[in-house]
């Protein structure tokens, strides 16, 4: 009965998501209030319903109803609970109910927190997310239903999660991820919203702002755990491979990341207003094509859901009308006049411009790289695979190239700003940043010229956003004062800036640095590396819930101090028979050890093993908590909850406008 | 071009990507371009990974082989490297082509990896794989005994593809099935 409950409160979703796609919007057209004030009400009818159905999915799981067909196949009796209910997204249908869910959250959210916005706006922005939930919705129920039953045909037992997805990471990489993805459709409603309403002022890009950086540091989250996932499940020590289901996911990120810059200059000058909307719909429509290529099998990938054409059809369709329409509204409706606000070349404006740029280019090459083999067949031209060497060869040169502009960026002063100023300010930094990061190298021996770059560029982030807090706080008569002067909006920027430059650091150093060795060892042997002394102390065999393990215990010293005990294993998984490295770390700030077993060597109880010294790993993934975290602290900014007043009033206005 | 002409741009160029999508749904990333099928194996003349010896297509005549293409740079190669284990030690004929590769990385990868091809031909230009027509590692070619081309597989081989699918073709083309690697239809 659960499942038949959770399908038909999913029927009665898509219902609720018809009227919020539609009453609304006419009652925006008509100028009819109580139309438009049936949008919240549907909007959290929405969530309600959803979350019915997710949860009735999530029961069938628990309970191991292996007649629901998505159950039988993706989960399994000895399957632990928390996998089991991660399991409910392990599978595509699944996975979409979740997308689904999270949506709803999403207008839910906007519904509750924007109803200060005027009316007419509200209905607009619900609407156009509720014409999204309808997509959705439809494609669940007509082409991927979760609670497809077998029956008869119920088999005795299911055939078991993915086992590399029966991991921690899992659990929660793609819920972060779709708060990413779906959190887009906020910015992409609020920019629909405004060119319906053909008013394209700097009041939508302050609305949609705290959304959109709230939307971006998730995404920032959910890539950030996929990468750290992958680096501790695969079991050889990759942090990222250009995949094409990877790529879906940074293609969005990369938008976002322009988006919420060029929002920033759309807020405080007025200025790139065409620009900014076409970005909104520019990152909601990757987030839509990352959905599409993952789910439709037009590209082959380890990641991709089991695929199916008429699903794939469905959602280019889909794709067709959202971002069709989207764009042909934006091209009859945009402002085709350029502002007449002007800025100098030497600017704030000018260096997010130059921000905009890079992560534009950067996104449209990563785009091209993963269309690629899809052009060259469509085309007739034969078969081809893009691999990490060229997503290399053009992202690092980029985001060398963004760097140097992005120290100048936060010292720098909207509309006109002078080289002497910047020389003034930012000499001494620009110095130290070159000496330390140039000197820094040498204390690691051999003299590596990446790292050395790369020290240069974080020091020179890191010292001129220094030298940017310290000018703002002296200015001020006390500390006390300058601090609390100091926007919440800023101190985000100060901490997401701060991991990029973290993650730049992390990322060449452990690529840099990193020392790996693959060794025969059997129990009672030691190897030494990079001064750490392994010591496989004994081999021994190790039962879990739902799989069996031979399991390598190592103890790791260094000048005689024990510094970890680690147990890498070699996994059978009972119900699939499928075998599965488990590696074991013993992470530092400063570098993490890490062992994987490969296979037995010879019939003496000898091992394939493989160590690695990875230094400075962690930084790449600290660097994107901290990115994430900033945009986090952006939107406690208190301009956000003065504009609730202040568009209030303008609600006021509106009222007596369509009195009037 | 006129201001608001301009604006037609993003449109216009979503619409060209809209048709290349279309065009990919009814194209089948792991299909074969159809001229290789039932056609002798493209010649070569290539060293082997573990002695450097230079191996030619003689290699594949007299009984029933699997051409394996992987490369230590691709990830589903390493997903499907325990099934192809199992398949050797099963009995079954697997000759790997290390494709875009480097020779330490490969031997490296088989000796923590085990190894499951009696022969590895070691293609570091990808030249075998340009005439072939790869697509992208991992991808499997069944040739039989005298040497001709008679499926392709591109993806992973795993317990689930193998008994629904490959076990027949194996069958087919002439290849001795041994009881533990049966198809599920046989």
């Amino acid at each position: 009965m659960i499942p038949e409950f959770g399908h038909f409160a999913l029927i009665v979703a898509l219902c609720l998501a018809v009227l919020l796609a539609s009453v609304p919007l006419w009652g925006a057209w008509r100028r009819n209030t109580g139309a438009m004030a049936l949008a919240p009400g549907l909007a959290m009818g929405l969530l309600v319903f959803s979350g019915i159905s997710f949860a009735c999915l999530a029961v069938a799981f628990l309970q191991d109803d292996f007649s629901v067909e998505v159950v039988a196949n993706n989960s399994n009796s000895l399957l632990p609970a928390i996998y089991k209910f991660s399991a409910v997204w392990g599978n595509h249908e699944g996975s979409l109910l979740l997308w689904i869910l999270i949506l709803a959250v999403w207008t839910a959210a906007v519904a509750t927190f924007s109803r200060q916005l005027p009316l007419l706006v509200l209905s607009r922005v619900l609407a156009v997310m509720g014409f999204v939930a309808v997509g959705f919705l439809s494609f669940s129920l007509l082409t991927s239903n979760p609670f497809a039953r077998l029956i008869p045909g119920t088999p005795a037992d299911g055939q078991d999660l993915n086992p590399l997805l029966q991991d921690p990471g899992l659990i929660i990489h793609p819920p972060l991820l779709y708060m990413g993805y779906v959190g887009f459709s906020v910015a992409f409603a609020f920019a629909i919203a405004a060119l319906l309403g053909g008013r394209l002022d700097a009041s939508w890009a302050r609305w949609s702002r705290p959304w959109t950086n709230i939307a971006w540091a998730f995404l920032t989250l959910g890539i950030m755990l996929g990468s750290w996932w992958a680096y501790y499940e695969l079991g050889w020590g990759g942090w990222w491979f250009w995949d094409p289901v990877e790529n879906a996911s940074f293609m969005p990120w990369l938008a976002g990341t322009a988006l919420i810059h060029s929002l920033a200059v759309t807020e405080k000058r007025g200025l790139f207003k065409s620009w900014t909307v076409l970005l909104a719909i520019f990152a909601f429509s990757l987030s839509l094509l990352g959905t599409f290529l993952v789910r439709s099998g037009v590209l082959t990938s380890v990641h991709a859901f089991a695929t199916d054409p008429a699903r794939g059809l469905f959602i280019l369709v889909f794709l067709a009308i959202v971002v069709g329409g989207s764009l042909t509204l934006y091209a009859l409706r945009a402002p085709a006049v350029n502002s007449r606000v002007s800025f100098a070349w030497l600017s704030r404006e000018t260096l997010l411009l130059v921000n905009n740029v890079v992560f534009l280019v950067a996104t449209l090459t990563v785009l091209f790289g993963t269309l690629f083999p899809l052009l060259m067949d469509a085309l007739g031209q034969g078969k081809y695979s893009v691999g990490p060497p060229y997503f290399n060869a053009v992202f690092v040169p980029l985001m060398a190239l963004l760097v140097p502009f992005m120290g100048l960026g936060p010292v720098s002063r909207w509309k006109r700003d002078s080289a002497q100023r910047w020389k003034a300010e930012l000499l001494l930094p620009a110095i130290a940043a070159l000496a330390c990061g140039l000197t820094l190298p040498l204390l690691h021996g051999e003299y590596n010229l990446w790292v050395a770059l790369a020290l240069v560029l974080a020091g020179w982030l890191l010292l001129g956003l220094g030298r940017d807090v310290w000018l703002r706080l002296r200015a001020a008569p006390t500390l006390a004062r300058g601090l609390r002067r100091t926007p919440a909006s800023y101190w985000g920027m100060v901490v997401a800036h701060l991991g990029f430059a973290a993650c730049v650091v992390g990322v060449v150093a452990t690529s840099q640095y990193s020392i790996e060795r693959d060794l025969k060892m059997e129990a009672g042997q030691a190897e030494t590396l990079a001064g750490y002394r392994f010591e496989f102390v004994e081999l021994a065999n190790f039962r879990g819930p739902n799989f069996r393990a031979d399991e390598a215990r190592f103890v790791v010293t260094r000048d005689g101090e024990e510094i970890a005990r680690l147990a890498p294993q070699k996994r059978r998984y009972l119900a699939s028979n499928q075998i599965m490295t488990e590696a074991a770390i013993d992470a530092g700030l400063f570098r993490d050890l890490f062992i994987a077993m490969g296979e037995p060597v010879g019939q003496g109880g000898a091992w394939a093993i493989r160590l690695h010294y990875k230094p400075m790993v962690r930084w790449m993934w600290l660097g994107a908590i901290l990115m994430a975290v900033g945009g986090f602290i952006t939107v406690v900014d208190k301009r956000y909850r003065r504009q609730r007043a202040a568009s209030t009033a303008s609600a006021g206005e509106v009222a007596r406008g369509a009195q009037a | 071009m006129a201001p608001r002409l301009k604006l037609f741009l993003p449109l216009i160029l979503f619409a060209v990507l809209a048709l290349f999508l279309f065009r990919g749904l009814s194209l089948d990333p792991r299909a074969m371009p159809s001229a290789l099928i039932d056609k002798p194996f493209p010649v070569f003349s290539l060293p082997a990974l573990e002695s450097g010896e230079t191996l030619d297509r003689s290699l594949l005549l007299g009984k029933v082989s699997l051409v394996n293409i992987w490369a230590t740079w691709c990830i589903s190669c390493r997903v499907e490297h325990p099934y192809l284990n199992q398949l050797t030690e099963a009995g079954i004929h697997i000759v790997g082509v290390n494709y875009k590769d480097d020779d330490e990385s490969a031997k490296r990868w088989l000796a923590d990896l085990g190894n499951p091809y009696s022969i590895n031909i070691v293609d570091a230009a990808g030249n075998l794989g340009l005439d072939l027509g790869v697509y992208g590692a991992p991808e499997t070619y069944f040739v039989d005994a005298e040497g001709v081309i008679r499926y392709r597989h591109v993806g992973v081989i795993d317990e689930r593809v193998w008994r629904s699918k490959l076990a027949a073709i194996y069958a087919e083309i002439g290849g001795e099935l041994p009881p533990s690697l049966a198809g599920a239809g046989s």
